[in-house]
């Protein structure tokens, strides 16, 4: 960090505390949306973001909210980076990220299938995951639609508090 | 703008959408930006641009037409449940598409962007296969088509994972954790829908023997595929149909269905259209047409319009 920005608040922290638009229980950094944030020698602040999913329609959201958080910071000359690799995983949602999801009544993801070698193997339908309710915390759940409201979440149903509820679903 | 003071900014509804700037969209997931915004898209050494360019275009209208088709069975399917799970993967295409248009127009120098290749290339400029603009039918033939498109995709972007252009091996490395449960959606419908009942089993059998046709376009390699495997770049799709039979065997075999006749010669493909790899060549039937002409009306119309 340059001396010129030392009155400025740190600009980690400022986009670290940038909400996800479609999670906004998660920061971007909670997320492992937000992959890098620093500042060049000329003074730009550049920040690096990954996107979730390909057709995620939230990454336009997210540099809009980047900006406008480091603007209202008082940094003017910021660069908001795509990058495609590695690609994202469920894995890199932080600790922090799984209990603000739990709390906000989303069961959070387990850890992310590990691909054996070779070709990707078919899953007809016998891989049985245990997903506790976030509601009541019953182990009786059951998937209804691996698709739901978000590219990243899975429709689930509570057998013993009947609630239905989310499920980040891990990749 | 032109509009009376007393109305606030969200008084004024015809402000608010037409005032676009970078932080302020009328809707979510409108005013879009470059996909590979900060992305390095140089081309790598020895890799003719305008190959690579064609390949993008290839995977990219592959994915942006069929996504298009599914878009077209969103309220249709049996359950909400399958609008849902239709809906997000004609999202997961869409946006393979976007980044594989935008990687386009940075290798063939034109400068284009995703929309400019979307919305205003004619059918014969697009070089997507015959599978994906064929006509939506019912669900057995939507779910056939998903299954072989999908079992061919995954097999193809896992192979371009390790391309030498780091862009295409990155939105493939991407796209092989989304198409991979694709794969199983259609699968596991195939499934439900062969070793169901007796309709639903002459439904599945039916749209299977559909789109068995255009299989064989999928594995046939175009010289610029060719060119590009030589290159380090590409896959030679020829090399996928060992793995792509071996897949939807395995489905077919636990959904009681059966392997549709192979046609004797692409020449017997319904429409004529399908000689080898002319798909990918900008030959195609006639539905490519009415689909961009929805796809396309507005943006065509509207030249100076924004989303």
């Amino acid at each position: 960090m340059t001396t010129a920005h030392k009155a400025l608040p740190d600009v980690r922290t400022v986009a670290e505390s940038v909400t996800d638009p479609e999670l906004p229980m998660l920061t971007l950094a909670d997320l492992g949306v937000l992959r890098d944030v620093w500042v060049t020698h000329t003074g730009t602040v550049v920040v690096s973001i990954t996107p979730t999913y390909s057709g995620c329609p939230a990454m336009d959201a997210m540099r809009d909210d980047l900006r406008r958080a480091l603007r209202d910071a008082g940094y003017h000359d910021v660069e908001v980076r795509t990058v495609l690799e590695p690609a994202w995983t469920t894995d890199w949602i932080s600790a922090a990220g799984h209990v603000k999801l739990a709390r906000a009544g989303i069961s959070p993801p387990h850890t992310a299938p590990v691909r054996a070698a070779g070709p990707v193997q078919l899953d007809l339908g016998g891989t049985v995951r245990v997903v506790r309710c976030p509601q009541c915390g019953s182990a009786r759940t059951e998937e209804q639609s691996r698709f739901s409201s978000t590219a990243c979440k899975s429709l689930w149903r509570c057998r013993s508090c009947l609630e239905p509820f989310e499920h980040i679903k891990e990749i | 703008m032109g509009h009376s003071d007393h109305l606030d900014e969200y008084g004024d509804a015809y402000g608010a959408i037409a005032e676009i700037n970078d932080e302020q969209r009328w809707a979510f997931g409108s005013s879009f930006e470059d996909p590979l915004a900060g992305v390095d898209v140089s081309v790598p050494s020895g890799v003719d641009g305008d190959d690579l360019a064609a390949y993008c275009l290839m995977l990219g209208d592959d994915a942006l037409i069929l996504s298009h088709r599914l878009q077209g069975w969103v309220s249709w399917a049996p359950e909400l449940e399958d609008d849902v799970a239709i809906a997000n993967i004609a999202l997961d295409l869409l946006g393979q598409a976007r980044l594989l248009l935008a990687r386009a127009g940075k290798a063939d120098g034109s400068g284009r962007d995703e929309d400019a290749y979307a919305y205003l290339r004619p059918a014969s400029e697009f070089r997507n296969v015959a599978l994906v603009e064929l006509e939506n039918g019912d669900f057995g033939h939507a779910l056939a088509r998903l299954l072989v498109f999908s079992t061919y995709r995954l097999g193809l972007l896992d192979q371009l994972r390790t391309s030498r252009d780091p862009v295409l091996a990155a939105i493939a490395a991407k796209g092989v954790k989304e198409v991979t449960y694709h794969r199983d959606y259609a699968a596991r419908w195939m499934l439900r829908l062969g070793d169901g009942t007796d309709e639903s089993h002459r439904r599945a059998a039916g749209g299977l023997a559909a789109v068995w046709p255009y299989v064989a376009e999928l594995f046939v390699p175009h010289p610029i595929e060719l060119r590009l495997v030589d290159a380090g770049v590409g896959v030679d799709p020829s090399t996928l149909r060992a793995e792509f039979d071996s897949v939807v065997e395995q489905v077919l075999s636990a959904a009681t269905l059966e392997f549709p006749p192979e046609p004797a010669t692409l020449a017997s493909t319904p429409d004529a259209v399908s000689a080898p790899g002319k798909g990918r060549d900008g030959r195609h039937t006639g539905s490519l047409t009415g689909l961009l002409d929805e796809l396309q009306g507005l943006a065509r119309a509207h030249r100076e319009a924004t989303w």
